[in-house]
């Protein structure tokens, strides 16, 4: 590559870029989740999805799930990143594991009528979605699954009638009797 | 109820402040007062255990609080006030940051119930300086202060260093609780940083070092930073096994510049021979150093034809900008201490005389060459004469940002850790006095000499006035070429020779300048006064500014051409304008 005038080295590495769940666990305390966001934006790494909450009130416990996209190097990097901070217990790629389990909720609301809010119901049934809110014009469906399913349900209320949607991100969990 | 009048551990935040720094030891601190850190200066005030440096900016503090943790190997303690107190120190900051320096920064807030509302010097400090340190913490109950401040210390002292902030609102200072002595339980139960290397790792680490034709060693500033023991064992596997070894700026001094198998400096102004044997080597062994993009050069063409073990407390510094073959995460002491146990039991000393050859064939091409004139001072010349005339003192270093840097860290021969003092990472123009004021508090008796740029070193020359005050001796040795050298460097090899704004235009007479602040100033212009005049310096007492007018288009050389390799340097004989343009032909985008 024809380096342009510059005191950096630009580096031409076109390496895949790979989706990865990490589950962290931290201690819950005023800052901590700044200071993970604040790394992701301040050293550039994607978040496509961010989910976080306390899950062991007692010892002041909270589990944050992260989707992000990086070449292999890059994951790597935000791993250790992730892991040197300092109210940070552990960091688990999920993806790694290859026995995670992952789940979205999702709130979709259509509104239609006629031949439009049978098809909806009918697709709905077949996602295994609830209708947790409806009136004579629209439903409120409640779909969880993990995000290629909810994604596909979202595509198909699209021409049905969609109107907005509310998704929680991705929550992560490992097969088996072990904890992370 | 127990009465708690005459319970020693009760008493109110600023108290606790200063009793904690002197639990940990803390026998000098920098800072600036202002309205959130009024109680806490009545606190000083009151004692004397703990002597207060009044600098003249708080960056001036953070950076003499970094100079005197780096050569001294303890934290540096700052202490500024809210709002614009706190936004100075984000400098020193971020500096101690990229450098690995221990440092602990109290800074006042508004009083709790005022957070939030936009008050008088309130700023959202946690939030500012979260990103450079390497924690921070906003303490909003007083029982909780001790706790913090205890885990401060630990944190920026243990695992890799670094500086951290604890934000002490003015209601807490005032406030009463219970103090506590350091105790284990002060932690993050979560923090705890790898020290001992794994054991597979070692053995495959020396099974490489012992069957390497042509090794070579890379250190860093990591192997000051874990102590006298890493700097020792270091020397000793140099001696046991001959191995060359080169060193990044931060690591200057680790090994002696004088001792046989110094390569000198690598990396884009390092030496031929240090960069070279980096290119060719079969076996990298790298010590508490991180690859940084000044080190590698061209990534993809780094040393492309070795193994290479990476020691690393930090375990995001491996495989971050190179893949390598063997990492082992922990302290480098003492991990060194086990390699040399491992290798001293089962290997024997490699031959590595062929590549000796080879690396003296390298070293002929004399890289640090430089034309000496009667008529004007060349930089290199100055640095080498002070160089000469500080033998065998008791001296420190500290640098400014600039071509000045370059040729310090080129022509000065350390002999010891932290003795060297330089902004590597970050890069700041105006690190070097204050970290010379920093560095002269700790080591009164010593020579500490900041090798300045005429531009760099009028970003904190307030710090003149602290030094004074406090009868500081530093000298400011500035190799005055009348330009931001570097930049112009740059604009000359880059930008077509547009010199834009990099001309110290309008400089200030620093002989004047010194005696205006009660110090001494020295001007020198020929080569045949120079050494009488280092001499004068040396002998003053007194806080001296040296105005050394040198060659002012010298350039700095041998240097990696941005997006070349380790064996694509430009050397100083080859710099003329044609070899020049085409090492730096390229495209234009500006990045
Ligand atoms: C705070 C800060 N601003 C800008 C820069 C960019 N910079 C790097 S070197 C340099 C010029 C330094 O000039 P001088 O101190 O005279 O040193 P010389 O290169 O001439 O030896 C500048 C502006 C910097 N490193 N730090
Ligand atoms: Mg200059």
């Amino acid at each position: 590559m024809n380096q342009p005038a510059s005191a950096y080295f630009i580096e031409d590495r076109h390496d895949p870029n790979e989706t990865h769940t990490l589950s962290v666990l931290v201690q819950n305390e005023p800052g901590a989740l700044a200071r993970v966001i604040g790394l992701f934006s301040g050293r550039g790494y994607n978040i496509e999805s961010l989910t976080v909450s306390e899950t062991e009130s007692q010892k002041h416990l909270s589990r944050i799930t992260i989707v992000t996209t990086g070449t292999p190097m890059v994951i790597e990097q935000i791993k250790h990143q992730l892991d040197r901070m300092i109210p940070v217990y552990r960091v688990v790629d999920m993806t790694l594991t290859k026995r995670s389990i992952e789940r979205e909720l999702a709130m979709v609301k259509v509104r239609g009528e006629g031949e439009h809010r049978v098809e909806a119901l009918r697709l709905a049934d077949a996602f295994r979605a609830r209708v947790i809110d409806a009136t004579t014009e629209s439903f409120v469906f409640e779909i969880t699954g993990n995000t290629d399913k909810i994604n596909q349900f979202i595509d198909l209320m699209r021409p049905l009638g969609l109107v907005e949607v509310s998704r929680t991100g991705v929550a992560a969990i490992g097969r088996g009797p072990e904890g992370m | 109820m127990s009465d708690k009048s005459h319970d020693p551990n009760q008493m109110t935040g600023a108290a606790m402040i200063v009793r904690a720094l002197i639990d940990h030891g803390v026998t000098d601190i920098f800072g600036y007062p202002g309205g959130a850190v009024l109680p806490i200066y009545d606190e000083i005030f009151q004692q004397s255990e703990v002597q207060h440096i009044l600098v003249r900016h708080e960056q001036g503090a953070g950076h003499a609080a970094e100079g005197y943790a780096r050569s001294t190997g303890k934290p540096g303690v700052a202490l500024v006030t809210s709002g614009p107190g706190a936004t100075n120190m984000v400098t020193p900051l971020t500096d101690a940051l990229m450098d690995s320096i221990p440092l602990v920064c109290i800074s006042g807030q508004v009083p709790t119930h005022l957070i939030g509302n936009d008050a008088f010097q309130e700023c959202d400090t946690v939030g500012i300086t979260r990103p450079c340190t390497k924690h921070n913490w906003l303490v909003r109950d007083v029982n909780d202060l001790a706790k913090v401040l205890h885990e401060a210390f630990y944190v920026a002292t243990s695992g890799r260093p670094g500086p951290v902030l604890v934000d002490v609102p003015k209601d807490v200072q005032f406030a009463t609780g219970t103090y506590h002595p350091p105790r284990k339980s002060d932690v993050h139960r979560s923090y705890a940083p790898r020290v001992k290397g794994d054991a597979t790792q070692i053995r495959k680490a020396v099974a490489l070092l012992a069957n390497a034709k042509r090794p070579v060693i890379y250190s860093g500033g990591g192997v000051i930073n874990s102590g006298p023991e890493a700097t020792k064992l270091l020397r000793e596997l140099v001696e046991v096994t001959g191995f060359p070894i080169t060193s990044t700026l931060m690591g200057l001094g680790a090994y002696p510049a004088s001792g046989k198998n110094w390569l000198g400096m690598l990396g884009m102004h390092g030496t031929y021979e240090a960069n070279m044997t980096m290119h060719d080597c079969d076996v990298m062994l790298c010590v508490g150093a991180r690859f940084d993009d000044r080190i590698t050069g061209r990534v993809d063409a780094f040393s492309p034809g070795s193994k290479k073990i990476h020691i690393d407390i930090d375990p995001s510094s491996i495989n971050k900008n190179i893949r390598v073959d063997v990492p082992i995460i922990g302290d480098c002491g003492n991990i060194l201490g086990d390699i040399l146990q491992v290798f001293k039991a089962e290997a024997k000393k490699p031959d590595v005389k062929a590549w000796w050859q080879q690396i003296a064939q390298w070293r002929a091409r004399n890289s640090l060459y430089y034309r000496k004139s009667n008529d004007v001072i060349l930089p290199q010349h100055a640095i080498q004469s002070l160089f000469e005339a500080t033998r065998g003192k008791d001296t420190y270093i500290t640098t400014e940002v600039g071509q000045h840097q370059m040729w310090a860290a080129q022509f000065f021969g350390f002999e010891e850790p932290h003795r060297w003092m330089t902004s590597g990472g970050l890069g700041t123009m105006g690190y070097g006095l204050p970290a010379a004021v920093g560095v002269q508090v700790a080591h009164p008796d010593s020579l500490v000499i900041d090798i300045a740029g005429d531009a760099s070193v009028q970003m904190t020359m307030q710090e003149m006035s602290t030094a004074v005050q406090y009868e500081l001796p530093i000298k400011i040795f500035i190799l005055n070429n009348q330009y931001m050298g570097m930049v112009r460097q740059w604009q000359q090899l880059l930008h077509g020779n547009r010199l834009s704004h990099s001309y110290s235009e309008a400089l200030p007479d620093f002989v004047k300048l010194a005696e205006a602040y009660g110090g001494v100033g020295i001007q020198v212009h020929k080569p045949a006064d120079l050494d009488g005049a280092i001499q004068e310096m040396i002998s003053v007492k007194r806080p001296v500014l040296f105005d050394c007018r040198v060659a002012a288009l010298e350039n700095c050389f041998p240097m990696i051409p941005s997006g070349k390799a380790h064996n694509e340097m430009l050397l100083p004989e080859q710099a003329n304008d044609e070899a020049t343009a085409k090492a730096f032909a390229g495209g234009k985008a500006l990045v």
